[in-house]
């Protein structure tokens, strides 16, 4: 966690630049299951990517690449959408 | 021989801002302002003025789509008054917060209830912690003079806030003066270009405006706010000079009349000091060593001028055009405040609300003790 | 290229919504905010009302967001986004823009910053005839301030301010019609989507970009929480809404109703009562009274459409 500033090294009514700003790593809101891709199964239809309200599928191009555990909060949309059942729930390490 | 025209406060400040041509003009109707956006608006009809007028459904629309407006990346005014401050009071607060440099023509009147549509201060005193710039004129060539300065004092780099150019609703709104206005490209001139640190419309570096703040920022977010309106202070100063050189007219942040010996010296804001700087010069003759002190810039206050004003008197009389139930009114307050530890004699009155009258002969009394807290009210008189 | 890829590609690996904000496990507001902004065919500075999206993307000194982004307050997303919109054509008229392309203003508000608390400033919006795009994402309560009953929340719905109880079968009146009223200031483009039918949202975002005046899209999202359901069906949930009829999905163009998802079946409005928990203490009475609604306003929607 980053340090907090003193008000005079605020920007002038609070804007923040997202260039400036870190992440904040809500994949500790896990309970105990992450997802995981069967990638011979995997069509890229990039719906996972679509549906995941975190923005944790990550991609190469227009290529299934991995997910952002660092923001995966384990909802499972990704595992229910994928059409072709690419994606399961599995323990989280 | 100066270019003199025959306008109201309201015409004044229309003139100012068709010369200061906005980009976004958000308007609502309130009496007694309205007849600044319908001056406003003329002009922008007949091509005069350059900017959008947008007719929104609500005050709160006004202040609102003002703030989208100027931090969008364009100069914005607008006008309002009583209900119509208070309607938008939320909003205010919020511009003040996001630094949106919005000016804003104030026809000071009362708040309701019962409804009045009449001069006093207390719209402006609803709003009075919410972090804007409030400065209060005397009279129609003020009211114009302060509305050319306000867009450089509210852009100022170290400001960056709403700057509100309060004029009594009526008294100055609608009375007709003899006013100098400026040429139009000095005016153009000395306003200069529109900048602020994030503009919506800049896609370069995209910023978030307006975030959620738990506890452990709000309350540093909250003093940066605090230096601005210190900064204002100084920048009123510097650009007040500038304006100074252009017209040959003063705009100080407190205004001494016969102040250096005097005894008694009132303090009072907007134009009622106009009257009682006649009852000054009629107490003078009868050698009645009384002054008066006008405050200009009630927010931010400048307690330091104030203090160094009333530093040789031995009698400080506030007259507020407001009252706070329950409490000090918000004049004498302040004032109370800067005089702490001072020894000077302090009394205060309550006038004029609802726009009920002060005259020149009322002075009298009030230097001489004879009335009462609230001047002018009708009241049973107590049993003997 | 599909249009989803198409979404992907034109993002450069810069999503307008990034992770990392603290919206709900499986919250169906993301998939909303990220369908319509990457259908819009141009860059969009965004105009969000309090709420969820608003609270949850911007604690201070973070943000989730990549475009550039306002909130001012609850009740005037509509005004502010406004005072943006006239602000770009003046500026642009008088030239003092830094980029050609023109940009999109898009509003973000929830059902309760839109069909009450909003109702106003969306009005004032859409009768000045604003070019802005209005998406509310309906998920029928005050969500952010934990479940309370708003104007959007279905009839029968438990909520707290709402709740079933002894004496109480949940909200009593039927929830507004708030397509209608927006048809209803004449503006050019209107419709009802949700995120279960994504290339039909998708689609409905870029007709309402490209409207030449104000474009109202209402967007029926879930809450997991609000609605007590498993996050992971919470697409499922809104796939229902449609399929039972509860939420049609059509738009209006220039006033002329269409259809633009006709249900195959007729599945009865249980099979979008049952699974939410908001719903689970309805009884007969009730469920005959939502399906006779959902009947007759189906009816309605199809005279329309015909005309």
């Amino acid at each position: 966690m980053a340090a907090l500033s003193a008000w005079q090294q605020l920007e002038p009514g609070g804007a923040i630049v997202r260039a400036d700003t870190g992440r904040v790593r809500t994949g500790g809101w896990r309970t105990g299951l992450k997802p995981e891709a069967d990638l011979p199964r995997c069509v890229d239809c990039l719906l996972c990517w679509l549906y995941c309200p975190d923005s944790a599928v990550v991609l190469d191009g227009t290529t299934f690449a991995g997910f952002d555990l660092d923001v995966c909060k384990g909802c499972e949309i990704c595992a229910e959408m994928c059409p072709t059942g690419a994606i399961e729930m599995v323990p989280d390490a | 021989m100066p270019d003199l025209e025959l306008l109201t406060g309201g015409e004044a400040v229309a003139h100012a801002m068709r010369q200061v041509d906005p980009d976004v003009v958000p308007v609502y109707p309130i009496t007694p302002q309205t007849p600044i956006i319908q001056g406003f608006a003329k002009f922008v009809a007949d091509g005069k003025a350059h900017g959008e007028l947008i007719d929104v459904e609500s005050e709160h629309s006004a202040m609102s789509a003002a703030i989208g407006s100027a931090l969008a990346g364009a100069r914005t005014m607008t006008a309002t008054s009583s209900q119509g401050l208070a309607l938008m009071a939320e909003v205010v607060y919020i511009a003040a917060a996001m630094r949106a440099p919005i000016v804003m023509a104030l026809g000071n009147r009362a708040l309701s209830g019962p409804i009045n549509i009449h001069c006093d201060h207390s719209d402006s005193m609803l709003i009075r912690d919410s972090g804007v710039v409030q400065l209060f004129v005397e009279n129609a060539q003020e009211a114009y003079d302060m509305t050319v300065l306000a867009p450089r004092l509210a852009e100022h780099p170290d400001v960056l806030l709403p700057v509100l150019v309060c004029q009594d609703g009526f008294t100055i709104t609608h009375s007709a003066e003899p006013v100098e206005l400026l040429a139009d490209a000095a005016v153009r001139r000395f306003v200069g270009e529109y900048e602020v640190p994030h503009a919506l419309l800049d896609l370069e570096r995209p910023a978030t405006q307006g975030p959620f703040a738990m506890p452990d920022y709000y309350f540093e977010l909250r003093r940066a706010q605090v230096a601005a309106l210190e900064a204002a202070l100084r920048a009123f100063k510097d650009v007040s000079v500038e304006l100074t050189r252009l017209t040959g007219r003063p705009l100080t942040s407190v205004e001494r009349y016969r102040l250096a010996d005097a005894e008694t010296v009132v303090v009072a804001m907007g134009s009622t000091a106009g009257t009682l700087k006649e009852g000054v010069d009629a107490l003078r003759e009868d050698g009645e060593q009384v002054g008066l002190l006008r405050v200009v810039s009630f927010r931010p206050f400048p307690r330091v001028a104030v203090a160094r004003a009333l530093s040789i008197a031995r009698t400080v009389v506030v007259l507020d055009r407001a009252d706070s139930p329950g409490g000090a009114p918000p004049l004498f307050a302040e004032v109370a405040s800067a005089l702490y530890g001072s020894g000077t004699e302090l009394r205060g009155h309550v006038f004029g609300l609802g726009g009920r009258e002060l005259h020149p002969e009322d002075l009298r009394e009030i230097v001489s003790r004879e009335a009462p807290t609230y001047v002018g009210l009708r009241s049973d008189p107590c049993p003997a | 290229m599909s249009r989803l890829k198409t979404i992907v590609r034109d993002q450069h690996g810069v999503q307008p919504l990034a992770g990392g904000h603290s919206l709900c496990q499986g919250c169906g507001i993301p998939v909303v905010v990220r369908t319509v902004l990457g259908s819009l065919h141009k860059p969009a500075v965004v105009v969000n009302a309090t709420g969820c999206l608003e609270v949850a993307t911007t604690r201070f000194p973070t943000t989730a967001w990549n475009v550039p982004w306002l909130h001012v307050a609850f009740e005037n997303a509509a005004a502010v986004a406004s005072g943006v919109e006239s602000a770009q054509r003046v500026l642009r008229r008088r030239n003092g823009l830094p980029q050609e392309a023109d940009v999109a203003v898009v509003v973000f508000a929830g059902d309760g910053g839109t069909y009450d608390i909003g109702l106003q400033a969306l009005s004032g919006a859409l009768e000045r005839g604003h070019r802005l795009l209005y998406v509310c994402y309906d998920n029928e309560a005050y969500m952010n301030t934990g479940v309370q009953r708003s104007g959007a929340t279905p009839y029968g719905a438990s909520t707290t301010t709402s709740p079933a109880g002894l004496d109480s079968f949940g909200k009593a009146q039927q929830r507004k019609d708030m397509t209608a009223i927006a048809v209803a200031h004449g503006v050019p483009y209107a419709a009802q989507a949700c995120s279960a039918f994504w290339f039909d949202l998708a689609r409905k975002a870029e007709r309402g970009a490209a409207a030449d005046g104000p474009a109202f899209l209402n967007v029926l999202s879930d809450c997991p929480v609000g609605w007590g359901h498993d996050p992971r069906v919470g697409p499922r949930v809104l796939a229902s809404a449609v399929e039972t009829r509860f939420w049609p999905l059509y738009e209006i163009v220039d006033g002329e109703y269409r259809l633009t998802y006709q249900p195959r079946k007729r599945v009865p409005i249980e099979d979008w009562l049952t699974g939410q928990k908001r719903f689970a203490h309805l009884r007969q009475p009730q469920v005959a009274v939502i399906q006779r609604q959902v009947d007759a306003d189906w009816e309605k929607l199809l005279a329309r459409c015909a005309d």
